[in-house]
């Protein structure tokens, strides 16, 4: 029996509007980033800072830009390829104003420094719990639809966006615990080695889970779509999914390489890195292949230009990615700006140019008309193309560069670039053309926009589209016949158990070991708690980015112990909540930073970057001399350190405040004596005996007395 | 510290039979439809111009009882 319905293609064109709309103001904050890092009076103000700005920027283009467009071509592609409406136009409903909201308070809290401290997971927890819930949502909506279907088989675009769904849901949660101690702050649950494993494992996973298998959906659906082909080989996107979802969970501790994460981690994480090129090539050759026979049609239709130029780069971003897990190129790129091309690559590239693609394919879809003009489409295709060759191939050299230039020894065996900021302005000309290339990459978008907006006056919208499809006859199970992949296929609930077991099975073994093994984690006991004061300064540095440029990993090099002190113990960060490892040094690294410079070189440090580093591209930070310091919570923050068993006195939650007010009394007094006036109440006071205090714990000796080695 | 070796070897075996499990598929050549999917989804037929009966009643009218 033939049964009418109709598309809804409204929530599609929401989705899809957003994703423009959220694209371009990820795109402008991301050059704004770029260039505070070559101009630091573009840092003009506290809240628009680079430290408060690169994590918008990330998660702007990570959950609003692409985030949006997993959503819009998701709910285009599941009521086709599954022939019903989607389950509930309220859910979706629900799902696209819950996103949109979490968006803007995101682009409210971050610049205002509501902040984790965590990469790609920065958003303070009422908004990860509003995260959860709006996920719940989107998975009932897709379930429901999967459940009501007219169509028996799920096409393998199907598979991975369920897929995504169960992972971005347990990466997600387990990630996200954390204690709140007010409406706007919270600590990770986990400290040092062990919030750095779960974070890694989600920040890798995220990219796998959120940037790779939904878009490997949306490939999978709107390239043959585009081509008017079918995929090259159905079977190998059936290996592909299944492969791709069962060795991607592993691979997280390659972003630890070389720091204090037990060392079989690290080795289990490049191992099965190096085994993730197989099915991502598979999955990239699939998508190329698909097109031969067709490549005279390629040279005509600008969307399949956008397509076969995403799909490279992922083959691209996805050789390289296993490449630098391996150990020995990792100690050259790790902390350089040569990771940073390697996600633009991916970014701007596998993201950026499969959404514009499928965005050039819905709207004259989705409004009943032709694409206003081929040839702006064709002009945005080559802006985007070389801005992202403007923008990755300088920062490859930079990255490269750099990173020699920190390993080299002069032949009587002292750095020849000991100060790190010399390295930094060797590479400024690098920053240049990176923007350059972002402009043009933005302006291509812009272009994009213009032709969204002429072919979208020229035509309708399709609100709802007819469409009809045989009712789904009763499944007469022949077990004779029947095969235990194809039984997956036409079972989503069992289907969605299976693939939480998959992708449980690498997480717990990842994980289980450093929760439950205290020998991971050797107690060194002269590594004691924060003091109060210290505590507010450490939440000063988390608030204001400080990560975002140091790291505080000193790596176990020569080049590294000479440039920064000791090496890095995984007993040194025991009560570090969140870690702050990082894992950019656009600044130098900051671990043995304590103790090194008096108070008053931080102190004037702080205020102008420039008069204690000649040169240095450091923002200062002026508005910490003018903010007084909120000793009302250091209460909670000490109650909450207890719980989560840092081993204060039972008694010292009620005297913190006075043990604050001595020691910050000592280091104002510290610093009158050279000649420093200030109030000892300020921002800046906790700030400073924060940073003396990093890395002290262990400090094995003094350092050289060769003068300054950084 | 044995947990570790306990948690390796069963979670490994899972895996490993989950891996067995689908080499074994592609192999003994169960896919028998491995290509109609993939073209199918390329068809999105218009529909027919008939007037909907009462025997076909479009989803809103469903949704309505």
């Amino acid at each position: 029996m033939i049964e009418r319905f109709q598309y809804d293609n409204r929530i599609v064109k929401n989705f899809m509007f957003a994703t423009i709309l959220w694209g371009v103001v990820g795109m402008l904050v991301g050059l704004t980033a770029a260039l505070q890092m070559i101009v630091p009076d573009l840092n003009m103000a506290s809240w628009f800072s680079f430290g408060r700005l690169r994590p918008l920027h990330t998660n702007a283009v990570i959950f609003a830009f692409v985030g949006n467009a997993i959503f819009a071509g998701g709910y285009y592609s599941l009521q086709r390829l599954l022939k019903t409406r989607m389950f509930s136009n309220a859910l979706s409903a629900i799902h696209f104003w819950g996103w949109q909201l979490i968006i803007v308070a995101a682009a409210v809290t971050l610049p205002l420094g509501m902040t984790t401290g965590k990469e790609y997971a920065e958003l303070e927890w009422p908004i990860d719990i509003a995260i959860t819930l709006i996920w719940v949502v989107f998975g009932v909506n897709m379930f429901g639809t999967i459940l009501k279907r007219r169509e028996r088989h799920l096409y393998v675009a199907i598979w991975f966006f369920i897929g995504t769904w169960v992972t971005v849901a347990m990466l997600h949660i387990v990630n996200s615990i954390e204690l709140p101690i007010s409406l706007t702050k919270s600590y990770s649950w986990y400290a040092g080695v062990q919030d750095a494993l779960v974070q890694w494992w989600y920040g890798h996973n995220a990219v796998a889970f959120f940037l790779t298998t939904p878009f490997l959906g949306l490939m999978y659906y709107f390239l043959p779509k585009a081509a008017n082909r079918p995929i090259y080989s159905y079977k190998l996107s059936v290996i592909h999914f299944w492969s791709l979802i069962f060795l991607y969970i592993w691979a997280g501790p390659h972003h630890l390489l070389y720091s204090s994460l037990p060392n079989w981690a690290q080795s289990l994480g490049v191992v099965f890195s190096i085994m993730l090129i197989a099915p991502s090539w598979g999955g990239m050759l699939n998508g190329l292949l698909t097109l031969r026979g067709a490549w005279d049609r390629v040279r005509e239709d600008p969307i399949l230009k956008f397509f076969v130029v995403a799909v490279t780069c992922y083959g691209m971003a996805t050789l390289e990615g296993p490449l630098l897990s391996l150990k020995s190129i990792n100690a050259i790129a790790h902390f350089t700006d040569w990771i940073v091309a390697h996600v633009h690559i991916g970014g701007l590239g596998w993201n950026g140019l499969l959404t514009f693609g499928m965005i050039y394919w819905l709207v004259p879809r989705l409004y009943g008309t032709q694409l206003h003009s081929k040839r702006l489409a064709n002009i945005h295709f080559w802006s985007a193309t070389l801005g992202i060759i403007f923008y990755a191939v300088p920062l490859y050299f930079a990255g490269f560069f750099q990173s020699l230039m920190w390993k080299q020894f002069t032949p009587d065996g002292f750095l020849v670039y000991p100060n790190f900021l010399d390295t930094l302005l060797e590479i400024r000309s690098a920053y240049w053309l990176r923007a350059f290339g972002g402009t043009i990459y933005l302006i291509g978008a812009l272009i994009m926009v213009y032709n969204v907006y002429r072919t979208v006056r020229a035509g309708r919208l399709v609100a709802n589209e007819d469409a009809e499809a045989p009712a789904m006859e009763k499944l007469v199970v022949a077990k004779e016949s029947g095969h235990w992949h194809r039984w997956v296929e036409s079972r989503p609930i069992q289907m969605l158990i299976i693939s939480l077991i998959v992708v449980g099975v690498g997480g717990i073994l990842e994980l289980i070991p450093t929760f439950l093994v205290k020998s991971n984690v050797p107690t060194i006991s002269s590594v004691k708690p924060y003091t109060p004061l210290e505590l507010h300064g450490r939440d000063i540095y988390v608030r204001e980015g400080c990560y975002t440029c140091h790291s505080q990993m000193v790596r176990p090099f020569r080049s590294e112990t000479e440039r920064y002190g000791e090496y890095a113990k995984a007993g040194e960060f025991v009560y570090d909540h969140p870690f702050q490892w990082g894992s950019k040094r656009t600044g130098p690294d900051l671990l043995r930073v304590g103790g090194k410079y008096p108070d008053s070189w931080h102190y004037y440090h702080m205020l102008d970057p420039t008069t204690m580093s000649p040169g240095s591209l450091m923002p200062a930070y002026s508005h910490l001399f003018e903010n007084s310091l909120d000793t009302s919570t250091t209460r909670a923050k000490i109650d909450a350190m207890i719980t989560m068993g840092v081993p204060y006195d039972p008694e010292f939650p009620g005297v913190a405040n006075v043990a604050l007010t001595e020691q910050r009394e000592a280091l104002t007094a510290s610093l009158h004596k050279d000649g420093i006036e200030t109030y000892s109440d300020r921002e800046i006071i906790a700030l400073i005996a924060y940073l003396q205090r990093i890395g002290t714990d262990i400090k094995v000796k003094p350092l050289a007395e060769t003068g300054p080695t950084r | 510290m044995n947990v570790i070796f306990l948690l390796l070897t069963a979670s490994t075996l899972v895996a490993t039979v989950f891996l067995v499990a689908f080499i074994r598929a592609v192999r003994s050549g169960q896919y028998d439809d491995d290509r109609s999917p993939a073209v199918r989804m390329l068809h999105d037929p218009a529909p027919s111009r008939n007037i909907p009966t009462p025997d076909t009643p479009s989803e809103h009218v469903r949704a309505n009882h």
